[in-house]
């Protein structure tokens, strides 16, 4: 069984003067599901982040996203021919996220990411910056900072539940016992953990992750699976994650999506893309002996 | 006996001393040459004559490499050799009497400030404590809230603002102008010139939201100067050069504080005297300057606050968690350009003169040079800065006793900006982040720690 889209992306162009970065790529990811992005260095994997997240105003292209319903999609051509970022219905919303700037497509659309570098507020506590990752609710229960300047119940109330919910997740990723120390002070595969955790507090909807597995040993790879398996299984968040690393998206990814030099060479489910010779050649380059070699890494 | 590596490591390296002493001399000689070594003057013939003084230039220089000896034969190897000395366990002490002072400083101060003006009273009795109260206490308070209102733009938000003197100077003016012209309270004044200055601070925030660090820096330091262009140039309004006077003073309850028989002495069956007013303004500022500490504490603590410091470590993170970096920079432009307006207002009503001479570029760097040697962030370092800097300026007017060095004709008073970025340079080698560069949390679950300076971004913008 395969599950309805979540978002859409369409013909998605994005050039840079006269670079073309991206080239009509068309793909979707499914609900409930890993799908990976990947691709040889400079294939323009994160220029498709950027786009989708409201980096980067794409040069072409519709993403679309929905929240519930997946019959909503029949608004999409309505709502491309009005001027509006989204269209609501009983049953669900529809947002185009070309339209939106940046910050409106975590607010609204719920699309959370983190970054091939890792951004953590550094000088923050881990505690403070899963805080931070739920500003919008939290704002919003400070009256937009009134209450909360005359420290009213409303507020605190609001910010316990923001702590409880902080403390779950560092929970879960293994850091409660260092909630209090300063983000920057944390070693590597804890900070990319803590990313996670952070893009996962506001409640997203597609967590996209840029190259999750960057820099970790094998063990830590392991439980990178674990987690992201565990957020699919148990939030329901559907995943977006561009990856270099092999042991990763043969393991957990339910769908894959290969770019090469901008333009899209293969999708399809683990199986289908592993044995597609245009992705081994792009890939792994085209001498025979390297397709060998690869081929029996990743089990073939 | 052998001597372990350290010690023979930390032995006085003499002919050494000596070299850095002669360059840190020969240095000396070169800046000093131009500034000290001549003197022009006016001749009888009104002609500009030049006067060498190598007497003066060798004190200076001598100073100099006096200094350099002094630091690389006694200072250093006496902390290196203390660094070696240092014992496992004294770091763990040193931390705990680091925080029973911290956690006793903050009561302390609050209560010294509110007793000081009775302090100086009963020291330098009615005549002498004017001078103490009104331009030590209230100058240093002033500086303080300013220095509390930049850091929130500064200090937390991480957007440099070189040009905070033009809030100072909108809030003065508001309250010069209303007061003058319709004759509104001091207490009515107050809050609308700091929602005028926030006006301003908005509209100042909204050209540089897409700008960074250098960039940011220059245009703020540009609409500073176009305020203060403005009040020279908008003579009608605001009577340029020649400034407003008679500007009215905050009476107590409706009680002015003059010799009438109205007046605050005949009413309460006092004595007359300047210093009631002096005492009452400087509790204005003493509350005013609190509650600036008091909401930024509070806001510190809430989303606002916590964005804007999130700003500060990175703002492509913030977008990416769905904050809008543009509220956050604008909210932190109008708080910081609020209490700007407070302070402005505060300053017209205590001075009871204002003109563009006050709003000068040079008010907007010590502001800033007080938030950055303060720590930026930290609202006791910043206040300690405040009354380091504009204290010791204060205290730097009477150098008499420079006299007993330099000879009778020396005159003190046109050294004092030398002596002053002297003692910035050496805090600054002392301490590059500021006397508290360390960062309180704003929220903790299991135990409150301080995030170490290294973590703790400066902002780029």
């Amino acid at each position: 069984m395969t599950n309805a889209p979540i978002l859409t992306v369409e013909h998605l162009s994005m050039r840079f003067g006269g670079l073309v970065a991206v080239d009509d790529l068309s793909f979707s990811a499914r609900e409930g599901e890993i799908t990976a992005l990947i691709g040889p260095n400079g294939a323009g994997k994160t220029t498709v982040f950027n786009c989708i997240t409201g980096f980067y105003k794409p040069t072409e292209g519709r993403m679309a996203l929905r929240h519930g319903n997946p019959a909503i999609f029949e608004e999409l051509a309505a709502l491309t021919a009005s001027s509006l970022r989204s269209r609501h219905r009983q049953d669900g919303a529809l947002y185009l996220l070309e339209r939106m700037p940046d910050y409106l497509v975590t607010q609204k659309a719920r699309v959370a990411r983190t970054f091939q570098n890792i951004r953590l507020f550094r000088g923050m506590t881990v505690l403070e910056n899963l805080l931070v990752a739920q500003h919008n609710p939290l704002m919003k229960a400070s009256g937009m900072t009134l209450f909360g300047v005359f420290g009213l119940p409303v507020y605190t109330h609001a910010e316990h539940h923001a702590e409880e919910k902080a403390a779950k997740w560092l929970e879960r990723i293994d850091l409660l016992d260092r909630a209090d120390d300063p983000a920057g002070d944390l070693p590597y595969g804890a900070q990319r953990r803590l990313e996670i955790a952070r893009a996962m507090c506001t409640d997203p909807v597609l967590l996209c992750l840029d190259e999750p597995a960057a820099g970790l040993n094998p063990r830590e790879s392991a439980e990178l699976n674990d987690l992201l398996l565990s957020i699919r299984d148990e939030t329901g968040t559907s995943i977006l994650l561009i990856e270099h690393d092999m042991s990763v998206v043969m393991q957990i990814s339910d769908h894959i999506v290969v770019l090469d030099y901008g333009v899209k060479i293969s999708d399809g489910v683990r199986e289908e893309v592993r044995n597609d010779p245009k992705v081994i050649a792009a890939y792994l380059g085209v001498e025979d002996e390297e397709v060998e070699k690869v081929s029996s890494e990743v089990g073939l | 006996m052998e001597m372990p590596p350290s010690a023979s490591a930390t032995r006085v390296d003499v002919p050494r001393a000596l070299k850095d002493a002669a360059i840190a001399g020969l240095l000396a000689f070169g800046m000093f040459l131009p500034l000290i070594g001549f003197r022009t003057y006016q001749t009888m013939s009104n002609e500009l004559a030049l006067e060498g003084r190598p007497g003066l230039l060798a004190i200076f220089v001598g100073l100099v490499m006096a200094a350099s000896l002094l630091g690389s034969l006694v200072v250093r190897p006496l902390a290196e050799r203390r660094a070696a000395m240092r014992k496992p366990g004294a770091s763990v002490h040193a931390a705990r009497m680091r925080a029973t002072i911290a956690k006793w400083f903050t009561p302390f101060a609050l209560g010294f400030m509110v007793l000081y003006p009775f302090m100086v009273w009963s020291f330098a009795g009615t005549q002498g404590s004017v001078k103490w109260i009104d331009n030590f206490g209230i100058q240093v308070l002033i500086y303080i809230m300013l220095g509390w209102g930049l850091n929130i733009v500064v200090g937390l938000a991480g957007l440099l603002d070189l040009g905070y003197v033009a809030f100072y100077a909108v809030g003065a003016y508001s309250y010069a102008l209303l007061a003058k012209e319709f004759g509104l309270s001091f207490w009515i004044l107050l809050p609308l010139a700091g929602i005028l200055s926030a006006f301003w601070g908005i509209l100042l925030g909204f050209p540089v939201l897409r700008l960074r660090g250098d960039y940011l820096a220059i245009v703020t330091l540009a609409f500073g100067e176009i305020i203060r262009l403005v009040l020279i140039n908008w003579v009608d309004f605001t009577n340029g050069y020649a400034g407003i006077s008679s500007i009215p003073r905050p009476s107590f309850f409706g009680i002015p504080f003059n010799a009438d028989d109205d007046g605050f002495a005949a009413v309460f069956g006092l004595e007359f005297t300047p210093l009631y007013r002096t005492v009452f303004l400087y509790y204005i500022i003493l509350g005013l300057a609190l509650l600036t500490a008091f909401v930024t504490l509070r806001l510190r603590r809430l989303p606002v606050g916590r964005a804007w410091e999130a700003l500060r470590e990175d703002e492509i993170a913030c977008r990416s968690l769905g904050v809008n970096t543009t509220n956050t920079k604008l909210t932190a432009f109008a708080t910081g350009a609020m209490f700007g307006g407070f302070a402005g207002s505060f300053f017209a009503a205590r001075q009871g003169f204002i003109s563009p001479e006050s709003f000068t570029f040079v008010e907007s760097a010590m502001i800033l040079a007080i938030v950055v040697l303060g720590g930026m962030g930290s609202m006791i370092g910043v206040a300690i800065a405040a009354v380091v800097m504009i204290g010791g300026t204060e205290i730097m007017r009477d150098l008499d006793f420079l006299k007993l060095v330099f000879g009778a004709d020396f005159d003190p008073t046109q050294y004092r900006m030398l002596l002053f970025g002297i003692a910035m340079v050496l805090i600054m080698i002392w301490k590059p982040r500021g006397f508290i560069s360390t960062r309180d949390p704003t929220a903790y679950l299991k135990e409150r720690k301080t995030v170490a300076a290294t973590f703790v971004k400066e902002g780029r913008g």
